[in-house]
């Protein structure tokens, strides 16, 4: 008999990997893909498509100068570039763009010691960065079908700062002015209820996201916006897609509830008392930076183990 | 009963790969040699009371017990002693071994004869004679299980029949084919040692067992069966007590502290064998399977019998083969070779092709959190990896790595492939080494 191989258990594995988690958003991602194309044209996917590249590029590149082992294949940089490019208007220059995946991946992921070491979602920080460098450009939103008025200029959420509205059937369809992946709130949920169907994330960060803005629209008096404020503005895509990412969110769900709670409220306290009439992207990057304190304090009880009372520091046990 | 909301405790859904479910256990012929290793359980190892070139019978005593916790070994053949031998097992110890070259006549020991049993002490004196050790896979010697030390808090009485592990059937088996002598010993222990409630737990993939089972107790009001969910670890002991009861075993505590008695159900059946006969364990159930086995099947095999013959009985194993497993695919133990023998509460051999056996290359750790919400244990695995990159042992403590029994289920979960089970295994050995916890 040949030589036999000598391991620990266990000896089989589910037939799971990171590849295929991050193909499952990768597919989650595509309704709202085909959202984009049709609502604001072919430039859509091909935005996408080449932030998609210039992540992988970019890391490709980064592990051949570093020469360490390639990891492209794991597809997170590809996650990345779709949903930075989900966070772009449709007129916004490839090569800012370009720069928001350099900031991405270098910076955010690879300077951290690549995927698993990055401390906040590389996406929200790249579209942080593009917002604060090139906020025209950012905001420069190109109106579907319709001609110039005053809907046009805005997003729903600066609309309704300025006293208009839009109507719930077009924030559902996304047939409004916004960002690639942001303004069709259906294509979202359908992504969003794909990812949770699949086992590929927790239903905890998104209800919890969700239901405190809905929350925090009825405690600061403005009962009337809960639709406009939840389908609208980042807060569908960051609740499903952003704020789930594994690295930078708490691992057991009690800790998934307060992160979630966390980024409804700052969310809101944002969009309703600060200057900016998008807030998520910040609440995120600020609840990314509490996770790993969330994580050190919240901590399922193990199995016949009494809860004991709390002791100062320093005592002995 | 539902799990504390702090616990999720998924557990994980294993491959069942139950192909031998259905076949009846067959019987192989005598082996060539036995080899009786003197530790084949927990606790101390038995002394070998016979020499080189002493006739023994099938039956016969070849090494007592080293103490309390420990259990006596009988011959399963009649034969001479051929030698005494030190033997490494799987697990890196050594331990004299004895070896016995049957002579095919299989005369029975005439100190073989049922034993009179009337109340408690006799009954937990007859299994310890009995050389029984929990046939779960374990090996605890049954006696000591039996004599908790306040008998009278005990009000549960636990079969485990989960069989969570993929391909064993050999307790699947032992339901079907001696449902009957379950039951018979389950009636023993609890009229000897006063237990009011039995369970029978099946997890829900054996519905014939279960069927099986509800048969021979519906009249009888103390013995209940309990399906359980199918689900990987279902038969571990403390997450069996927590399912079949809703009652949890204390840290660092044993099932007894919870007042529950869990047994396996083989180790049932042969209580209620070892009464009616007086034979000793000789032989036990095996499920032979795995890609690499040509003939999968359950063999009945006398004790000592080395693997290898096992092998050639079920029609050899094929050329590719890769890795020889001796247990289930989640704990089971990879063999350098087949030259050991099988062990008394040995349940599985498996044998899978070389492109089956090799370890996923592991990658970076992407804290997906499989492996906590996974845990039946509700440790926190990737928390307690990173307290032992760091030798951090007031952490270990307090992550209590110590409890983990090393299912497997967050190694078999983990999408980066890394081999968190294992880094748990060093963890645990960190604490001890360090005056941890243990």
């Amino acid at each position: 008999m040949r030589k036999l191989l000598v391991t620990t258990a266990p000896h089989i594995h589910e037939k799971i990997s990171t590849a295929k988690l991050m193909g499952q958003v990768c597919i989650a991602c595509l309704p709202a893909l085909i959202a984009s194309c049709l609502i604001f044209g072919w430039e859509s996917l091909f935005l996408t498509a080449v932030s998609a590249a210039a992540c992988v590029g970019f890391e490709a590149l980064w592990n051949i100068i570093m020469k360490k082992e390639q990891t492209i294949g794991d597809l997170s940089a590809v996650v990345t570039g779709i949903l930075l490019a989900f966070n772009v208007p449709v007129d916004f220059p490839v090569w800012m763009l370009i720069i928001g995946d350099l900031i991405a991946i270098i910076i955010v992921k690879q300077l951290f010691g690549g995927i698993g070491f990055n401390f906040a979602n590389p996406a929200i920080v790249a579209r942080i960065v593009l917002a604060l460098s090139f906020t025209t450009e950012m905001t420069s939103y190109r109106y579907p079908d319709v001609g110039i008025d005053a809907l046009a200029s805005a997003t729903p959420l600066a609309a309704a700062d300025k006293m208009f509205s839009t109507p719930v059937v077009e924030q559902l369809l996304g047939t409004h002015g916004g960002v690639l992946g942001e303004t069709c709130a259906v294509a979202l949920l359908l992504g969003g209820l794909y990812l949770i169907f699949s086992g590929t994330i927790s239903a905890v960060i998104p209800v919890s996201t969700l239901a405190t803005v809905a929350v925090m629209c009825l405690v600061c008096g403005r009962p009337d916006e809960i639709l406009l404020q939840l389908l609208s503005g980042g807060l569908l895509l960051g609740a499903f897609f952003m704020a789930t990412d594994y690295v930078t969110s708490p691992y057991t769900s009690w800790g998934k509830l307060i992160y979630g709670i966390g980024i409804g409220v700052i969310t809101c306290l944002i969009r309703f008392y600060g200057t900016s009439p998008e807030g998520m992207s910040y609440a995120i990057l600020l609840m990314n930076i509490v996770t790993p304190y969330i994580n050190r304090g919240i901590r399922q009880r193990p199995l016949g183990v009494k809860r004991q009372p709390r002791k100062k520091e320093g005592k002995p046990a | 009963m539902s799990k504390s909301v702090l616990r999720s405790a998924l557990g994980a859904a294993v491959p069942h790969r139950k192909n031998t479910a259905a076949m009846e256990t067959v019987r192989m012929p005598l082996p060539s040699r036995i080899v009786l290793p003197v530790s084949q359980h927990i606790g101390a190892p038995a002394v070998p009371v016979v020499k080189k070139g002493d006739h023994v019978d099938v039956g016969t005593l070849v090494a007592q017990p080293g103490s309390y916790v420990s259990a006596g070994i009988y011959s399963g053949v009649s034969g001479t002693v051929a030698e005494i031998i030190t033997l490494m097992l799987a697990n890196g110890s050594e331990t004299p071994a004895i070896v016995i070259t049957p002579d095919g006549a299989q005369t029975v020991d005439p100190a073989v004869c049922p034993p009179n049993v009337t109340d408690a002490e006799s009954f937990l004196a007859a299994v310890r004679a009995s050389g029984l050790v929990g046939q779960g896979g374990a090996g605890f010697p049954t006696h000591v299980k039996l004599s908790p030390k306040d008998p009278s808090a005990i009000r549960y009485l636990l079969i485990n029949g989960a069989e969570c592990e993929p391909y064993i059937t050999a307790d699947h088996r032992t339901l079907l084919e001696d449902g009957e002598d379950v039951y018979l010993g389950i009636k023993a222990v609890q009229k000897f040692l006063g237990i009011p409630k039995a369970l029978v737990c099946i997890e829900r993939n054996k519905p014939d067992a279960i069927d099986c089972m509800f048969k021979l107790t519906a009249r009888d009001p103390d013995v209940e069966v309990k399906p359980l969910p199918s689900r990987y670890p279902q038969g571990a002991e403390k997450i069996l007590v927590e399912t079949a009861v809703g009652r949890e075993v204390p840290a660092g505590g044993l099932p007894a502290d919870a007042g529950v008695i869990v047994l396996n159900v083989a180790t049932a059946a042969f209580i209620a064998k070892y009464l009616r006969t007086g034979m000793p364990l000789t032989t036990t159930r095996l499920t032979v399977d795995g890609e690499a086995v040509a003939r999968r099947q359950n063999v009945e095999v006398i004790i000592g019998t080395p693997i290898q013959e096992v092998l050639d009985f079920c029609g050899g194993v094929s050329e590719d083969v890769g890795k020889v497993l001796m247990g289930g695919p989640m704990m089971g133990v990879a063999l350098p070779n087949t030259d050991y023998p099988v062990l008394k509460q040995n349940n599985a051999i498996l044998a899978f092709k070389d492109k089956d056996s090799h370890v996923p290359e592991a990658t970076a750790c992407i804290h997906c959190a499989r492996c906590i919400n996974a845990c039946p244990m509700g440790l926190a695995p990737v928390q307690i990896a990173a307290a032992w990159r760091q030798e951090d042992v007031a952490q270990l403590n307090k992550l209590h790595a110590e409890l983990c029994m090393e299912c497997g289920t967050c190694s078999f979960v983990c999408p980066a492939m890394r081999p968190v089970t294992q880094t748990m295994r060093l963890a645990k050995a960190m604490q001890r080494a360090k005056g941890g916890k243990k």
